[in-house]
């Protein structure tokens, strides 16, 4: 084999990768959406009907539960660990800190990115314990939003990251504090900052190993802060296992209900980057 | 719990501080910026501060069952049984140790050549749908993915795998958790190598083909020896993902805690270990310790890989520099 007949395999070869992970997308999409329509089409009161009293057991009713303790659940976790991300990201990226100390914090977030989710839910059960509490919502909040602190940190830092220098040197030569100038510099980087606030948003919806001992796992409506909930993920996990095939069928409807909310929220990130990125100064059309 | 703490001290940020005599608005400028300084500097702080806190507890809390048996025997002993006070984690970690070696086998190869597609051969319109394809794929919850498995893998390895190699299986097993495994941990190493190969310089490739290279020998001995760090490094970190991953393994696995014999068996890794004994967690404090200690290994094991990672690619990239 000639140098181009093996540059033309391999071309061949990268092309037939892409192909096949793409196609591994496809049905991973298609059969989610095909089998849940099929559920939701014949029966689409289900995903906001209260379960019954022996939902898990003879799928009476449905899962409007799991729907509102996700909003429930991952809404506040996620204003809560923005706050903090912004904060820790503008820390970083700004002139607040020295060079040495912020490498050190970036080597503790890539760790705390890369923990397994299921070592936070442990945690919090841990800390649950210890306080003598029992598993509830707020909890479930906790999980979710040490769970989303690193990844939504680690986004809002390159989005600060990738906000021209000019725009801080700018302020500085107007005479701006180190307050004032990461205002302006957070306002450059807006576009990235809502990027990495939806994507955090979609990964909290999606992960069931942080919620799994630290919400309760409930089946029933949840009636407040310190009561047991349950996640939309956490439910697929335990309807996909049951013995009766009418709960295992509402599985593949909640993941039907599951997959559209994250698609649309990475539409959305997607779009809504793309027309901010017009209003900041120093964005992609200005 | 520190969020309040700091949060408090934001909330002063209201009252013009006392002692300032500069008038007016300047000095509600230095206040605010004093107080948005120590507000930042305990976000920052923050972050070491969880990692310590998460660390510290589960420490604490594994120490019983520390102190009840020594480390050699918890690590390498196959017994597991909790309810006889019999807690070795062999099967577990060699479960796991399986799992990541044969989804890593699968992932990474075709990881890096889509990640060689998107960085050198797509470009334009075809690269962004690509690369949001990948993102999507990336975003797509891993409990979509187990259920998906459920009905499209499991029956593949059950009716038609294992019988052409002539194992006899439900389909639920090893092999079955890799295959998935590797399918929802390659897009996370695929932008990972994008990232670094992106970051070379453009004056490598044009040298490169300047020379005389074809485009594969530029990819072959520039591209990857220069990305090689880069890539090497998201192997490690995918590595590391499938180590900790939960929902997946607990779906398909099988859940069986035995020392898995081949490919097609049933067992366990560390996570599900946590996941499938979570009933007994409350009850018996020896068994939740042990499980405390569980988490408290992935914590360890994923700090290994991270620092490994980050050392692999500061040494290669002094080794290979261009």
């Amino acid at each position: 084999m000639d140098r181009y007949a093996k540059q033309r395999a391999v071309g061949l070869a990268v092309r037939a990768a892409t192909a096949l992970v793409l196609a591994v997308m496809a049905v991973v999409i298609g059969v989610t959406l095909a089998r849940g329509g099929r559920v939701l089409l014949a029966d689409p009161a289900i995903a906001i009907t209260p379960p019954g009293s022996r939902y898990m057991l003879e799928a009476n009713g449905g899962f409007l539960h799991a729907m509102l303790g996700t909003a429930f659940i991952v809404g506040p976790a996620t204003v809560v660990s923005m706050a903090l991300a912004v904060s820790t990201a503008a820390y970083l990226q700004s002139d607040y800190s020295s060079e040495r100390f912020s490498d050190a914090v970036n080597t503790f977030l890539n760790v705390l990115w890369g923990t397994p989710p299921i070592v936070y839910g442990v945690f919090v059960l841990t800390v649950v314990i210890a306080v003598g509490a029992r598993t509830s919502l707020f909890f479930g909040i906790v999980a979710i939003a040490v769970f989303q602190y690193p990844i939504m940190t680690r986004y809002t830092d390159e989005a600060l990251r990738s906000a021209p220098d000019t725009v801080r040197e700018a302020t500085y030569g107007l005479g701006a504090t180190r307050f004032e100038s990461a205002v302006v510099t957070a306002r450059a980087a807006l576009p990235g900052i809502v990027a990495g606030l939806i994507m955090g948003f979609a990964r909290g919806v999606g992960d069931a190993a942080t919620v799994l001992f630290t919400a309760g796992r409930s089946t029933r409506m949840p009636r407040g802060l310190f009561e047991p909930a349950t996640t939309l993920p956490v439910l697929i996990f335990d309807q996909a296992t049951s013995f009766n095939a009418e709960v295992r069928s509402h599985a593949y409807a909640a993941s039907f209900v599951l997959i559209v909310i994250v698609l649309g929220l990475i539409l959305a990130s997607k779009l809504l980057a793309g027309r901010y990125a017009r209003f900041a100064p120093g964005g992609r059309n200005s | 719990m520190s969020e309040n703490s700091v949060g408090g001290s934001r909330s002063d940020g209201t009252d013009p501080s006392e002692g300032t005599e500069t008038t007016g608005r300047l000095s509600r400028r230095l206040a605010v910026e004093r107080l948005s300084s120590y507000w930042l500097g305990g976000a920052g702080y923050f972050a070491i501060g969880l990692f310590v806190f998460i660390v510290a507890v589960l420490t604490y809390q594994s120490i019983p069952i520390l102190a009840a048996y020594p480390l050699s025997e918890l690590l390498l002993s196959s017994n597991w049984d909790p309810a006889a006070n019999e807690f070795g984690f062999l099967p577990a970690i060699v479960g796991t140790l399986y799992v990541a070696a044969l989804s890593m086998a699968m992932g990474a190869p075709i990881a890096v050549l889509v990640a060689v597609y998107v960085a050198e051969y797509a470009t334009g319109r075809t690269k962004t749908l690509v690369s949001t394809f990948i993102d999507v794929l990336a975003a797509i919850p891993s409990v979509i993915f187990g259920l998906v498995a459920l009905v499209v893998v499991v029956p593949f390895v059950g009716n038609h795998l294992a019988p052409a190699v002539g194992a006899d299986t439900t389909g639920l097993g090893i092999l079955t958790v890799s295959l998935v495994m590797a399918i929802v941990v390659t897009p996370f190493m695929i932008s990972l190598s994008v990232e670094s190969l992106e970051a070379i310089p453009d004056e490598l490739r044009e040298s490169s083909l300047g020379v005389g290279a074809t485009r594969w020998e530029t990819v072959r001995s520039v591209l990857l020896r220069a990305a090689g760090p880069g890539i090497f490094s998201a192997v490690l970190l995918g590595f590391g993902r499938v180590f900790g991953a939960t929902i997946v393994p607990a779906m398909l696995i099988g859940g069986q805690t035995q020392l898995p014999d081949s490919v097609f068996s049933t067992g366990q890794t560390l996570p599900t270990l946590i996941v499938n004994d979570f009933g007994e967690l409350m009850s018996l404090p020896l068994t939740q310790s042990a499980l405390i200690f569980v988490g408290l290994l992935l914590v360890v094991v994923v700090w290994l890989f991270n620092f490994g990672a980050a050392l692999v690619r500061r040494r290669l990239q002094r080794r290979w520099q261009y």
